[in-house]
């Protein structure tokens, strides 16, 4: 499953019923839902801390974009505006983002099930201390229309090599949507696929339960997976593919500047040679956290933002050096 | 059904139209909506879903239940028309028959199904058990599709037993 499954998320938005949706809230209004939510989820098993946005600087809220602990329009400061994040940081909760609560469970490899559980217990806290915007018919009422109903998304991050070079994964893409999910890029909304990787989620909220959901998306991925470690073999058993990540290898191990591009290039190459057991010292999970540690901003929090360009591609490859002694 | 424009794609779009009070309904595929200017709800939201919301409300309208303004947090149509937001949760009560077809097209439904804050369990309430042999082959049928080979090999029984018994 790891091999191709780097992680899986799922999310709820709520909010609660007597304030207007973030966007038509006042600054005072913004604060006191933070309060609220915040005193709920302190009465959760799970131990929260929160994470002064206002306090950090652009870089370092850019980081945790990259790690997938918040959106990209969460980085904008607002009144109101608070990140809970659990001691391990699996579990983030945005407050005032789009909805007035965002909450989000992220576990490494595919685990479906179990984030949704931890979502829902968490969820199960928020009902039972505030009062949340719910309609018989229309479910959780969301900022967004597109998110009415559950307000789920589960998302899994799949890492596709084989199957982008044979280029199925524009056809499998382009079907999803009969199948109520879509596939899209490592950050998200509008976001490139780099490196193979490719987000795959729920896209119909309203009519299906939570259940449902993930077990759709859950079967998908099943048969993505099965179709990709599949596709690998024929793509591994041409040499010049075996040449390439050895090379990949190689350069990764001795380069002295690495710019983004070419790091997540290797990387995901480095990947699949992994996960296909070309090389024994290097695990998948040590590799996908090496993915994370590369992006532009976490480069910039490790070693100062006052890095150029230039800079930023040695630290990059000097890390990356490390890593794969 | 195919799309009624090139007649050749399966249409997946439903579009209406109100110009001066004439409605005008459309179902097309993706690529000929798309032409037309409505685009897929389904990809990057911020544009095209509001090209379609804005297509369906021109202007500031007043909603069926005679409302110009949501009476919670003063949103007007043509505010989440041109935002592709809603503003609160009273906003759904307020427009929800000017809402309701977007609601349709993007979810392919109305109807939540799924976790409710107060009850414990997640899926609706459970009907009353209902015997009769259509209620039993529907759920035959329902058991069958959920491959819960189990149950549908005890409903097959129950049904056998109420068509000899009839």
């Amino acid at each position: 499953m790891s091999e191709v499954v780097v992680s899986t998320r799922v999310r709820l938005a709520r909010n609660l019923r007597e304030f207007p949706f973030p966007g038509r809230l006042s600054d005072q209004a913004a604060q006191q839902v933070a309060q609220r939510v915040t005193a709920a989820l302190n009465t959760a098993d799970v131990t929260f801390h929160t994470v002064r946005l206002s306090e950090m600087t652009a870089i370092e809220r850019s980081a945790l974009v990259e790690r997938h602990l918040i959106s990209p329009e969460f980085t904008e400061p607002r009144p109101g505006r608070v990140l809970l994040l659990s001691d391990d940081n699996t579990v983030s909760v945005m407050l005032n983002e789009e909805d007035h609560i965002r909450l989000q469970v992220i576990l490494p490899s595919l685990e479906l099930d179990r984030a949704y559980e931890i979502a829902n217990a968490l969820d199960d806290v928020l009902s039972r201390e505030l009062e949340l915007a719910f309609d018989e018919r229309l479910g959780y009422l969301t900022r967004c229309p597109t998110n009415l109903g559950t307000a789920m998304r589960a998302s899994v991050m799949l890492h596709l090599p084989a199957l982008e070079q044979s280029g199925a994964v524009a056809r499998i893409g382009a079907n999803l949507g009969k199948l109520g999910l879509t596939m899209r890029g490592l950050y998200g909304e509008s976001s490139k696929p780099a490196g193979s990787f490719y987000q795959l989620s729920n896209q119909v909220t309203l009519g299906i339960s939570e259940r449902a959901a993930v077990e759709n998306l859950h079967n998908i991925t099943t048969q993505l997976i099965t179709q990709e470690i599949k596709a690998r073999d024929t793509v591994l058993s041409d040499i010049t593919v075996v040449d390439r990540i050895h090379r990949g290898l190689g350069v990764l191990r001795t380069a002295r500047l690495m710019d983004h591009s070419e790091a997540m290039r290797l990387l995901s190459l480095l990947r699949l040679g992994v996960s296909s057991k070309l090389f024994d010292t290097l695990s998948t999970d040590s590799i996908d956290r090496l993915i994370v540690e590369v992006q532009p901003a976490n480069i910039l929090t490790r070693f100062g933002d006052t890095c150029d360009e230039r800079e930023r591609d040695i630290r990059r490859a000097a890390l990356i050096r490390e890593r794969l002694q | 059904m195919l799309c009624q424009h090139c007649h050749e794609r399966e249409a997946t779009t439903h579009l209406r139209r109100t110009i001066n009070g004439a409605t005008e309904e459309y179902m097309l595929c993706s690529d000929c909506a798309k032409e037309m200017g409505v685009g897929s709800i389904f990809s990057d939201f911020s544009t095209d879903f509001n090209t379609l919301l804005g297509s369906f409300f021109s202007n500031a309208l007043p909603a069926r239940t005679g409302a110009v303004r949501c009476s919670s947090c003063g949103s007007t149509l043509n505010d989440i028309a041109r935002t592709g937001m809603v503003g609160c949760a009273d906003c759904y009560e307020t427009f929800y028959s000017e809402l309701q077809p977007t609601i349709r097209n993007v979810h392919g439904n109305t109807e939540h199904c799924g976790k409710h804050p107060h009850r414990s369990i997640e899926e609706p309430p459970a009907p009353q058990p209902d015997n009769s042999l259509d209620a039993l082959k529907a759920e035959l049928q329902q058991a069958i599709e959920k491959q819960d080979f189990e149950r549908a090999a005890k409903l097959r029984d129950e049904i056998k037993d109420k068509e000899a018994q009839a």
